[in-house]
């Protein structure tokens, strides 16, 4: 094999090919033969490098050169100066947005320099297609370990003394878990991985199957071989066909390999792996729907107890993980438990992967130890708000999570703060909002999802969500009443207490938090009937500045339901009885003479 | 190749490391320069030649980088070596045939080929 010199990745995630990185991944590859480089310089795809906003993203070693935005027409020069002359091509690199200064390494640019890497240790570092760069990295070392040096019990020690929880959003110690199912009498066991990822704007578990997909194997073969188990489920949802393509080749590289079939390395161990591909219904991300989906069944909760790990998937023990949680195992078993305790606070150990989304400079994924504050989050990493806006809150843990303000800037997120602010770790969506955000909206918009993915199975559920957005929806429209809030919460309590499974039980999270939070807000709603934050559209009015309007009478023209005259003489006027507010006649003003109130 | 053993999986992971190797920044830096008058000089004859000796010799944890004109022009092809905490050496008028002794000698040795050094800096 011929020496590289230098290593280009280009990044093949989801988000970054949706902005064109496969064009560029071919022109460089064209241009790279052009100039006679190919045999000096390779070409590799990757998975998600996590800084989304700034795709599609090229990376250039072993400089550590990170290029972004990269366009085919970038290409030729990319090559000839960064290739061929060693010049960074300055235009292309990352500008931080306060002090705009060009970062010429990877690593140095705060987004990443802040971030502690375990889960996503090699997304965007390697190749997931090729498992032999999985190898190189340590890949398949731990279970190789464990297999060859560790008992079982050994194997579950060390998750136990690491103090991983589930990452899925529960928080649960994940060596207890498998503890349970270990124990559990029964010659057949399973374990499943949990990538039914859901929440809006949450898409850390994706990147990791795209990126890394061998890590989730590993891990869940480790998970395996401690709880005695020998064959596993992989319960994917069908809207992530990306990810399902990359674990279709990772498990046939696997087992190409022998590292996944009967009598792994020579050993008693044997395990089989399948991929069950979801319909993308909220409510199967809970664990016994999951299983009754994976069965064939429809994706409905059960009561628990009999636990999955007694009574699992066609009935026999069973062992769930999210997608984040296996990934993590494989270094916990190379590095040890006690390495992996050492990161984090005291009750959250490790770190967490979050998707940073909403009116945020940089959004895309980051990984950070726990306890890492909110303001490092969405200011150091993030860039802080959009357009410097100032920042209202943050929803964090999706629909099932709540909102927090600005006093909680400084909380260290783990899991207990977070629950003790009301809101969860969740899977690890984080929703950054800003002054223009509504938060009677946001928590109508987080419940209107809630409600249409409730399942119909259990009342407190089905009837209680429906109500509470009804009422929200009354208040929204500015029919609402003081009472109302009452009605509100104590639904909202009675959800949360009396559902069956955790869609119920953290649904009205976003209500109760934006109730305790900003409770003045909804107040306004109802009695001054007015949106101050101008979202809510049956609360504001367009009203057009005589003074300001030239009276070009663009707005007339392009009114859909034709509300506002006026001619060359007279300032235009809009009809309040006929807008229907869809806020054309302001987008299409080019005198910002219309205006909302 | 199937793995049975921990054997099998080391000595995948030994050949693969060249696959990812160029990406962690290697111990070793080599640095040519690759302006319009290194070019114009014989830098890009250098580089492959540097190349092919790296790979004939299995050397791997070597980073080989390319920077722009330095000002020194009349001394190209110029050929800087930096090996973990010790100085920048800067070789000028290099030509491919000098390549294996500085590598040998330089790189893998740790001796300077002192006849075509024209500058350190530390």
């Amino acid at each position: 094999m011929a020496f590289y010199r230098a290593h280009v990745l280009v990044c093949k995630g989801t988000g970054c090919s949706a902005s064109g990185s496969s064009s560029v991944f071919d022109a460089l590859g064209e241009e790279i033969r052009k100039r006679g480089l190919d045999q000096e310089v390779a070409l590799v795809e990757t998975g998600c490098h996590g800084m989304c906003e700034m795709g599609p993203i090229v990376v250039i070693y072993p400089e550590g050169s990170l290029y972004c935005r990269v366009s085919v027409d970038d290409v030729p020069e990319i090559v000839e100066e960064h290739l061929y002359k060693g010049r960074l091509v300055q235009r292309l690199l990352y500008t931080t947005p306060d002090r705009k200064v060009k970062v010429p390494r990877y690593r140095d640019i705060p987004f990443y320099s802040k971030q502690h890497r375990i889960a996503l240790r090699n997304c965007g570092y390697i190749n997931p297609d090729n498992i032999e760069e999985y190898i190189a990295r340590d890949g398949y070392a731990a279970l190789a370990k464990a297999l060859t040096s560790m008992k079982p019990e050994e194997v579950l020690s060390e998750v136990k003394t690491s103090g991983l929880r589930g990452r899925g959003g529960g928080g649960f110690p994940t060596g207890l878990k498998w503890e349970f199912c270990r124990k559990a009498p029964g010659d057949k066991k399973y374990v499943i991985c949990n990538a039914d990822e859901g929440d809006p704007g949450a898409f850390m578990d994706r990147s990791i199957l795209e990126g890394d997909p061998h890590a989730v194997i590993e891990g869940m073969m480790l998970g395996a071989y401690a709880m005695g188990a020998d064959e596993g489920y992989i319960y994917c949802r069908a809207e992530y066909p990306l990810a399902i393509k990359r674990l279709v080749g990772a498990i046939a590289q696997a087992e190409e390999f022998g590292l996944i079939g009967d009598n792994v390395m020579d050993t008693d161990f044997s395990f089989h792996l399948h991929i069950k591909e979801g319909a993308g219904a909220f409510v199967c991300g809970e664990e016994t729907a999951l299983m009754a989906s994976i069965e064939g069944e429809r994706g409905m909760p059960r009561p628990r107890p009999p636990f999955p790990a007694n009574k699992g998937l066609w009935g026999k023990p069973s062992n769930i993980n999210n997608v984040e949680t296996w990934a993590n195992v494989p270094n916990i078993i190379r590095n040890g438990g006690s390495w992996f305790a050492s990161i984090g606070t005291e009750k959250s150990k490790g770190t967490k992967v979050f998707a940073l989304t909403g009116k945020v400079n940089n959004t895309g994924l980051v990984e950070v130890p726990m306890g890492t504050t909110i303001r490092d989050i969405v200011f150091d990493m993030g860039g802080g708000i959009l357009k410097d806006r100032k920042f209202k809150a943050v929803q964090i843990g999706g629909p099932s999570g709540g909102c927090l303000t600005e006093e909680h800037l400084d909380l260290p997120v783990d899991y207990e703060s977070l629950t003790a602010a009301g809101a969860i770790m969740g899977s690890g969506g984080l929703v950054v909002m800003d002054e223009d955000t509504c938060m009677v909206d946001v928590s109508k918009f987080f419940l209107e999802f809630t409600q249409r993915e409730s399942c119909g199975k259990c009342v407190p559920c089905r009837e209680g969500t429906k109500q509470m957005l009804l009422i929200l929806e009354k208040i929204t429209s500015g029919k609402g009443r003081m009472e109302d809030l009452k009605i509100l919460e104590d639904l909202a309590v009675m959800v949360k207490e009396m559902s069956l499974c955790g869609l119920g039980q953290t649904a009205p999270n976003p209500v109760l938090t934006t109730l305790r939070y900003f409770r003045d807000e909804y107040e306004t709603h109802i009695r001054d009937k007015k949106c101050l934050a101008k979202a809510c559209s049956a609360l504001i009015s367009y009203l057009i500045d005589p003074d300001k309007c030239k009276k070009c009478g663009l707005c007339a023209k392009n009114c859909p339901v034709k509300c506002i005259s006026g001619d060359r003489n007279t300032p235009y006027v809009i009809d309040q009885e006929k807008c229907i507010k869809c806020g054309t006649c302001l987008e299409v003003c080019p005198f910002q003479a219309v205006f909302k109130e | 190749m199937k793995v049975k053993s921990l054997e099998d999986l080391r000595k995948i992971k030994e050949n693969a490391k060249d696959l990812t190797s160029a990406r962690s920044g290697g111990a070793t830096r080599v640095i040519v320069g690759m302006g319009t008058c290194g070019i114009a000089a014989g830098a890009r004859e250098v580089m492959t030649a540097i190349l092919e000796e790296l790979d004939r010799r299995g050397l791997r944890d070597v980073a080989v980088e390319t920077t722009g004109c330095i000002g020194m022009c009349q001394k190209e092809p110029l050929v800087d070596i930096i090996r973990p905490g010790e100085p920048r050496i800067t070789y000028g008028d290099v030509s491919p045939g000098d390549v294996p002794r500085i590598i040998v000698e330089h790189l893998v040795n740790g001796r300077v080929v002192e006849d075509k050094v024209i500058g350190q800096t530390d």
